[in-house]
């Protein structure tokens, strides 16, 4: 028996160790990028590996211990070797340095991962000048090619991420003039934002977005607009850095035209990983963009107990229960329920601040669960670790809202 | 005539039979035809690559003329330009996608418009255009907004690649001698020995014939040779490229019907497998107003949610503007001098694309007939370019190109799948790519959906290590 995993990020190597440990047979994982680890690759810096290791490390340390452990569990990685399509419903058409090849598997996992929405995504107007990265593109560029980038940069965002990216330009020694998000504060944990941006006095303006980026060959400023006046600011810099507002690497989901979620763009799975099509997988950040590398690779290892009962059983329970949400919640996943497993954690986005509510999670007029938050936070991962075996009705979604306490 | 010599050190001794100014696709296509005789040409132009102007930022759509203007000159050529690129751009690896149009009726009004419209074009020599009622419209474009009334079907408008046209044919006419110029703006000229001196922010050429071809700057070379007969406004057009994954969302060129003022806003497929909407059409007085706008993008989402509403959900790649050389005439502007050994080749808009290579050869005509002597070259070195678009295999679908190079089965780009293979191959090309952008518009590498997300790190380090430059350079780090 063989399973594909296509993607050796933290969720597909975690995904595919843990296969091997439930000796689910023949694994192998396609990786495009020359090595193996995903974006930890190039996160130079501390926080990985707490909740999957139990210990804390740097990106790139995290990656190579991921790529190690695969190794010695005997997941067969295949580097450089890039998907490229579906060749059938359980065969893929893949080009590596090797040749063009088609696999094919018993089980398909897709642990494909996220990007950040780049400039032109985010449709921000100006002109086309270099000087504009996304904060993977930023780091790649400092830590993996030990390279420059500017002197003076604007943030765009204040997620976590975004505080990385200053510590990175930091690095690279460009200075961060200003952050700039359209929520009233910053969305990350206060220690990281005085770490990264306050104790180098880097002004985060709130309440404003990005109007224009100006510049010929080079940026060299960016007009900012206050959401509620339209009042402008012009700042000058001669880099911008474009970071968060993730969406799912998705096209090879999109393309074997698995059924996805509109609002978080992710192949819509149930509680074991399975998406709409049988035998096919899906886990990680591909199906929450974007969580931490230990929560990515925590989901690949949830997603190989999974597969591993489909290749015994080749069972493939439907129709699920679909999970939708009511604003100011955005997406929720899994966005399917098998009522007959237990439920699992949910993770979710909200698209404003929240202060004082509670999350509650009905099917029709039935409460299943409920409980009190004092903050939800745009950009931010909210878990919520609904749990149990309520008797869900067939056919009926189960909805993510949020009511205001009194 | 001049010795058929290289002298590419900026040395003005050596006197070229003709210059051309302007390395856009015109230019090219003018530069390509005459090195097809024994003339010692060069192509001057004051950007750092070839078709970096309004060559590289239209609708990428080559054109029937069916809805030109009977009778004008601009007909005339874009009709002929249409056959000549079909026949030369294929071998020249041009990509080219017959994929047809569809003008459509959105009211009653302009439903009676599409008789008046095919009866133009069958007086451009147009005949083919073909009524669609409603029903076989949604057939054919099942995902068009609701409202259509009916369509004219123009069955010969095709989509090609523009970044490659110009490419290609200068690249043929450098294969065939053509001295090429690059960063050489044309500042002043000057006469000597019977010879125009160009005098470029690079070194003078010198040269006993001019062709002007200098798109949104014609304007101003005319003015060098004291003529006064036309002002380029440059009129600008926004467009919006979306996701690969919308590409099967419509299958041909979706046109609307033009008014007085405007042909409107069209969605189209893109030879590299997008679908591109726009442009916008603005009267700017700026020729480097080259910024997209908050209401023109707004605008544009507007259009296209009517024109075909599941597009606009999809993800935006690219945003980008084009400004074509409008003047206040509404033909091309080709004019020969002979008393000067000047020709001049100005107000040629958006359909010069097209109409290029039939540009060329009425310039190469009217140079002619100004007393240039055009003595047929016996061996000409035809050059075919690497295939860039969608429709035909790439070459990380190659399997034999692989195993004969296993770069071609390195890809770096992943949302383009561009190979280390073709990056390298760029890099060391008959006019090589020396900037990211260069290499964007050879390879489409860092063109795709996640801006070099994931691989400009890796393209930058490529190209520099295989051009020489410094990646701080490539990236123009302050």
């Amino acid at each position: 028996m063989t399973t594909i995993v296509v993607g050796g990020g933290p969720a597909g190597l975690a995904a595919a160790i843990e296969l091997r440990r439930l000796g689910a047979g023949r694994v192998v994982v396609l990786e495009r990028e020359a090595e193996p680890g995903g974006v930890p690759r190039h996160c130079d810096h501390l926080g990985f590996g707490l909740l999957d290791l139990h210990r804390l490390l740097g990106g790139p340390r995290y990656a190579a211990r991921y790529a190690a452990l695969a190794e010695r569990a005997g997941v067969e990685i295949r580097s450089r070797t890039s998907v490229t399509d579906w060749a059938a419903p359980m065969e893929v058409g893949t080009t590596s340095p090797r040749g063009v090849e088609t696999i094919s598997a018993d089980a398909i996992v897709l642990a494909t991962g996220c990007r950040e929405r780049p400039r032109s995504a985010r449709l921000v107007p100006g002109t086309r000048p270099a000087g504009v990265f996304t904060t993977g593109a930023l780091q790649q560029i400092v830590h993996l090619q030990r390279e420059r980038v500017g002197r003076r940069a604007v943030v765009v965002g204040a997620e976590h991420v975004s505080f990385s990216a200053v510590l990175t330009l930091a690095q690279a020694g460009a200075e961060a003039v200003a952050m700039v998000t359209e929520y009233p504060a910053h969305q990350t944990y206060a220690p990281l934002a005085w770490f990264a941006a306050g104790r180098r006095g880097v002004p985060i303006l709130t309440g404003a977005r990005v109007a224009a980026i100006r510049g010929r060959d080079r940026v060299d400023g960016v007009d900012l607009a206050d959401v509620a006046t339209g009042a402008r600011l012009a700042i000058a810099c001669d880099t911008v850095v474009f970071t968060g507002d993730w969406i799912p690497d998705h096209e090879l989901a999109r393309r074997g035209a698995l059924a996805m979620d509109g609002a978080s763009r992710a192949p819509r799975v149930d509680q074991a990983g399975r998406t709409s099509a049988r035998g096919v997988f899906a886990c990680g950040n591909l199906v929450h963009a974007a969580e931490t590398a230990d929560v990515a690779a925590l989901g690949g290892r949830g997603v190989a107990r999974g597969v591993a009962t489909f290749l015994h059983t080749g069972s493939w329970p439907a129709p699920p229960v679909h999970v939708t949400c009511v604003p100011p919640v955005r997406w929720v996943a899994p966005g399917a329920i098998d009522p007959g497993e237990p439920l699992d954690v949910f993770r979710l986005r909200v698209d404003e601040p929240c202060a004082n509510v509670d999350l509650v999670v009905a099917q029709g007029t039935r409460e299943i669960w409920r409980r009190r938050y004092s903050a939800l936070v745009p950009n931010r991962s909210i878990r919520a670790e609904v749990g149990g075996s309520p008797a869900l009705r067939a056919e009926e979604a189960l909805i993510f809202r949020i009511e205001a306490r009194s | 005539m001049a010795s058929r010599g290289r002298s590419d050190d900026g040395s003005p001794a050596l006197t070229y039979d003709v210059a051309i100014v302007g390395a856009g696709v015109v230019g090219a296509a003018i530069a390509r035809e005459l090195g097809q005789y024994d003339l010692a040409c060069v192509l001057v132009e004051a950007a750092d690559d070839v078709g970096t102007g309004t060559s590289k930022a239209n609708t990428a759509i080559l054109h029937t003329g069916f809805d030109a203007t009977p009778g004008t000159l601009e007909a005339r050529l874009v009709r002929r330009g249409h056959a000549l690129l079909l026949e030369h751009g294929p071998r020249l690896g041009i990509p080219i996608e017959r994929v047809g149009a569809l003008l459509v009726a959105w009211t009653d009004e302009q439903d009676a418009a599409l008789a008046g419209i095919a009866a133009k074009a069958a007086e451009n020599g147009y005949a083919a255009t073909r009524r669609v009622e409603r029903d076989e419209l949604y057939r054919l474009e099942p995902h068009l907004g609701a409202g259509a009334v009916a369509a004219l079907a123009v069955p010969d408008e095709h989509i090609i690649c523009p970044f490659t046209t110009p490419l290609a044919l200068a690249t043929e006419a450098v294969a065939n001698g053509v001295a090429l110029r690059l960063g050489a703006a044309v500042e002043r000229v000057a006469q000597a020995d019977g010879a125009h001196v160009l005098e470029t922010s690079a070194g003078s050429v010198v040269a006993r014939w001019v062709v002007n071809a200098a798109g949104l700057h014609a304007d101003t070379i005319d003015r060098l040779f004291g003529h006064d007969r036309f002002t380029v406004t440059p009129r600008r057009g926004e467009l919006i490229v979306f996701d690969k994954l919308a590409r099967p969302l419509v299958r041909h060129t979706i046109l609307p019907v033009p008014t007085a003022t405007t042909k409107g806003v069209l969605v189209a497929p893109t030879v590299f497998g997008n679908v591109v909407l726009g442009p916008t059409a603005e009267d700017v007085p700026d020729r480097a107003a080259t910024g997209t706008t908050a209401e023109g993008l707004a605008s544009l989402l507007g259009k296209g949610r009517r024109i075909l509403p599941e597009l606009v959900r999809e993800e935006v790649t690219a945003t980008y503007v084009g400004l074509r050389a409008a003047t206040e005439h509404t033909d091309y502007q080709i004019a020969f001098h002979a008393d000067q050994r000047y020709a001049c080749a100005g107000g040629i808009r958006s359909t010069g694309l097209t109409a290029s290579m039939a540009i060329a050869k009425h310039v190469a005509q009217g140079l002619r007939d100004a007393g240039l002597v055009l003595r047929r070259r016996d061996a000409f070195r035809e050059i075919r370019m690497p295939n860039i678009g969608e429709a035909f295999p790439r070459p990380y679908q190659e399997p034999a190109r692989v195993a004969a190079h296993p770069d071609y089965g390195c890809i770096v780009c992943h949302c383009e799948r561009v190979t280390r293979g073709e990056i390298l191959d760029a890099a060391r090309a008959p006019i090589p790519a020396r900037t990211l952008d260069g290499l964007r518009r050879r390879t489409r590498a860092a063109f795709g959906r996640c801006q070099g997300f994931y691989c400009l790190a890796e393209v930058t380090r490529l190209l520099a290590g295989a051009t020489g430059e410094t990646p701080a350079r490539l990236l123009r780090t302050p």
